[in-house]
C-alpha cells in the first residue's frame, strides 16, 4: 500500500477506523507500564533526588513538540511538492497538538527548574528556541484561521512550516552551540545514553507512551478536520442550489 | 521506596504530573467535542437531503 492509497479521504477514514480502537489500547497499556515503572521502580537520581521524575514527562513532551513539527514539515512538503490531498488536513491537525506537547514541556521545564537551577525560567538558546516553537505553533494555528478557504490557508501555512523548521536544528544543537543553563543531550548520543538502565527504560516506555499519543489524537484530529471540510463543501453545494447565480462553491480535494 | 513520599520538591512533581494530565484531558475533550460536532452537522445535512460531491464515488 502507498501513500497515495489513502489521498481518497473516505479510505484514509476507513483505514483511522480501523486502526485508532488499537492505538488507543497500545498508547494505555504503555502508559500504565511507564507511569508504574516511573514512579514504582524507577530510583531517585543521586543528585536531583524524587524531581528526577519530572523527566518522565518533560522529555517525552520534549521530544514530541519537536516531532509534532516535524511531520508538520513534511506534510508541508506534501501540500506544496507532492499535493497529496490529505498532507494539509495532517498538518493542520497536528498543530494544535505540537503547541500543547511544547506547552507541556515549557511548563514542566520550569517547574523542574525551580528546584534544579534556583529559577523557574532563564533566557539560554534552549528555553528560548522552544519557546519560539511555541510561538510558531500558535501563529500557524491563527493562520489556519484567518483563511477561510482550507486549500489556500494549508499552502500559505506549509511555506510558513518549512521556514519555521530551521529552528529545528538550533533546538536540538543548542546545548552544543552555546553555554546553556540546560544540560546537553543525555539519551540521542552517537557514543549512547549517558543514563542509567533503572531510569532510562522508564523514560523510553513513556516516550513510546507519549509518541502513541499523539498519533492516536494526531489521527482522530485528522478525522474531524476531514469531516469539518465536508461539513463546509455540503452548506456550500446548499447555498450554491439556494443561489446558483452567485454561488461559485468548489469541491474541496479532502471530502 | 516510597512512591507516595517525593522528598522535599513534591510540590513542584505534583505540578507538572497536573499540568501534564489537564493538558492531555484537554486535547482528548476538544477530539471528542469537536468529533461529536462535526458528525452533527454532517448527519444535519445529511437529513435536508444535501450531499457532496464525490459521495457515490465514496460508496463503490
Amino acid at each position: 500500500m502507498a501513500l497515495w492509497d489513502y489521498a481518497n479521504p473516505t479510505r484514509f477514514l476507513r483505514l483511522v477506523d480501523i486502526v485508532l480502537p488499537w492505538l488507543i489500547a497500545a498508547c494505555a497499556l504503555a502508559f500504565a507500564i511507564g507511569l508504574y515503572k516511573s514512579f514504582f521502580m524507577a530510583p531517585e537520581d543521586y543528585q536531583q533526588g524524587d524531581t528526577v521524575r519530572i523527566m518522565f514527562i518533560h522529555v517525552p513532551a520534549a521530544w514530541l513538540a519537536m516531532m509534532c513539527y516535524s511531520v508538520m514539515a513534511i506534510s508541508a512538503l506534501g501540500t506544496l511538492v507532492w499535493k497529496h490531498p490529505l498532507a494539509d488536513v495532517s498538518a493542520k491537525a497536528a498543530a494544535p497538538l505540537g503547541a500543547a506537547f511544547t506547552f507541556i514541556s515549557l511548563i514542566t521545564g520550569s517547574l523542574w527548574g525551580k528546584p534544579m537551577w534556583g529559577t523557574y525560567w532563564v533566557w539560554d538558546a534552549r528555553l528560548t528556541s522552544v519557546l519560539v516553537l511555541f510561538i510558531m505553533y500558535l501563529g500557524l494555528m491563527a493562520l489556519w484561521r484567518t483563511m477561510e478557504d482550507p486549500i489556500k490557508a494549508g499552502k500559505a501555512a506549509a511555506v510558513l512550516t518549512l521556514v519555521g523548521a530551521f529552528n529545528l536544528p538550533i533546538i536540538k544543537f543548542s546545548v552544543d552551540w552555546w553555554n546553556t543553563l540546560h544540560q546537553p543531550a543525555s539519551v540521542i548520543r552517537l557514543d549512547g545514553p549517558t543514563i542509567h538502565p533503572d531510569i532510562l527504560i522508564p523514560l523510553l516506555v513513556m516516550a513510546l507512551a507519549f509518541t502513541l499519543l499523539f498519533f492516536t489524537l494526531h489521527l482522530a484530529a485528522m478525522r474531524n478536520e476531514i469531516f469539518r471540510r465536508r461539513v463546509r463543501s455540503m452548506r456550500m453545494k446548499a447555498a450554491a442550489s439556494a443561489h446558483p447565480a452567485g454561488a461559485t462553491a468548489t469541491a474541496q480535494p479532502a471530502e | 521506596m516510597d512512591p507516595f513520599d517525593l522528598g522535599p520538591h513534591a510540590g513542584f512533581i505534583i505540578a507538572s504530573y497536573t499540568v501534564t494530565f489537564g493538558v492531555v484531558a484537554a486535547l482528548i475533550a476538544w477530539v471528542l467535542i469537536d468529533r461529536a460536532q462535526q458528525r452533527a452537522a454532517l448527519n444535519d445535512l445529511e437529513r435536508q437531503g444535501i450531499s457532496r460531491a464525490g459521495q457515490r464515488q465514496d460508496k463503490s
